[in-house]
């Protein structure tokens, strides 16, 4: 039992992360398609913020492993 | 062929420092003639095929081991035997990790000076006399079912297959970038060559966009750092993503290296926090009557900082080495080759992924630890 709610909470973490980084990439879309020019400066915020959502829902696998 | 002129470069002579160092070991330990070994390992191995276990075969890769296996399996298994160093109470213990004949399970004791020592689940602990259960040590259950072994045990201070990767990569950045450095003190005003024209850019990177808009004009003395660590973590983590010796072994993804160079930030930041910075964290600028929130809230981000970032480097790292494994062993978990190309096809993308993984993590981590030297040094605007 505790084996499955582990595996159930990583599956949310991994549903928190999709989310996060869906929307910085929605949102990033959004702004090399008005302002091609910058899109290297975008690009690269895009993957900082991704990374630090990345951080987070790893945390969240790290205490599933724990729990486990 | 007169070779003597390998030891003319000063990096050349490292690498035949650091060489014969490691062989001394090597040789050394296995010329010890004083050791007797008792098993009963033979005689209790069945003769058919086990079934494959994904669990402790990706387990088994993740962590660390006291051998650097190659390839090959039981009577076949063809890799590097590691020294085997520990501490005991009666002083220092070196070995051949090859007397412990890959035994995992306190099957195996080895002898020295008097002293017996088995290994179970690579910890090694000093043997019980009789065997119980079928290993030479005493456990109990723990709450979960699983083994808790009540042995004491010595000091383990062994070069691992982690500790043998760490050496073999400073050895190669040491290499490489002293020899930059020193072409670019003999090229002096003239445009940069071979290696040099390779590494520049991303030197100057690391200056521009991560040195330079965090840490201001005092930027120079935090320089060295940051390049040590950018490039550390970079090639340590994709040394990781090689499925061959020298690389394979995971070192980026074990925590108590993360946690070496979380703390080496947070030192640099605490040592170099000025008094603006104590001042936002002890007085932040907030109403007097939230000073009980803010004030403990604040203690606790001076801390939580370089535990983020070790947690991060080394659950990122970790992940994409089970994630790789995990893909590989489908194939033997269905037992079927059909299954190979499929999988093949995934394990190439999810190492590409991996490969932007690898840069991306040295550059979180670079940028974030400028971010915070950044915040401790910062001038009252």
């Amino acid at each position: 039992m505790t084996g499955t709610l582990a595996a159930i909470g990583a599956g949310l973490a991994a549903i928190g992360a999709g989310i996060g980084i869906g929307k910085i990439g929605g949102s990033a879309m959004e702004s090399i398609a008005r302002q091609p020019e910058a899109a290297s400066k975008i690009q690269t915020a895009m993957l900082i913020a991704a990374a630090f959502i990345e951080a987070v829902a790893l945390f969240a696998v790290v205490v599933a492993f724990l729990g486990n | 062929m007169e070779f003597s002129h390998i030891f003319n470069s000063k990096s050349t002579r490292i690498i035949a420092f650091f060489a014969l160092f490691i062989a001394f070991f090597n040789v050394n330990a296995q010329e010890t003639a004083d050791s007797t070994v008792l098993s009963d390992v033979h005689a209790e191995h069945a003769v058919e095929a086990e079934k494959f276990d994904i669990n402790n075969f990706i387990l088994h890769h993740i962590a660390d081991a006291h051998e650097f296996h190659f390839f090959g399996k039981g009577e076949g298994w063809t890799g590097l035997y590691l020294p085997v160093i520990l501490w005991t109470d009666n002083g220092l213990v070196t070995f051949s990790s090859r007397e412990f004949q890959l035994d995992n399970d306190g099957k195996v004791v080895v002898e020295k000076d008097g002293q017996r020592f088995t290994r179970y689940h690579n910890k090694i602990f000093y043997a019980s006399d009789e065997l119980h259960h079928g290993a030479y040590l005493e456990m109990e259950d723990g709450e979960k079912g699983e083994h808790i072994v009540l042995n004491a045990k010595p000091l383990d201070f062994s070069i691992t297959k982690i500790v043998f990767t760490l050496l073999f990569s400073i050895i190669v950045l040491s290499v490489v970038f002293i020899g930059v450095a020193r072409s670019y003190k003999k090229r002096e005003g003239k445009a940069p060559k071979g290696f040099q024209s390779l590494i520049e850019p991303v030197i100057l990177f690391v200056r521009d966009d991560i040195a330079k808009p965090n840490l201001g004009y005092k930027y120079e003395r935090y320089m060295p750092y940051l390049l040590t660590v950018f490039f550390f973590i970079w090639f340590n983590n994709m040394l990781g993503l090689v499925p061959f010796f020298p690389g394979g072994a995971n070192v980026t993804g074990n925590i108590a290296i993360t946690l070496v160079l979380a703390v080496i930030t947070f030192l640099i930041t605490t040592f170099s926090g000025n008094k603006y910075y104590w001042a936002h964290i002890f007085k932040p600028n907030v109403p007097w009557w939230l000073y009980p929130l803010m004030i403990p809230v604040e203690i606790i981000g001076i801390f939580t900082k370089p535990i983020a970032l070790m947690i991060r480097l080394f659950a990122n790292i970790t992940a994409g080495h089970i994630l790789v494994l995990a893909l590989i062993s489908l194939i033997f978990v269905f037992e079927s080759v059909a299954v190979a190309p499929a999988s093949i096809i995934f394990v190439l993308f999810i190492t590409l992924i991996e490969l932007l993984v690898a840069f991306i993590q040295a550059f979180i981590f670079t940028i974030l630890s400028a971010l915070f030297i950044g915040m401790a040094i910062e001038e009252h605007h």
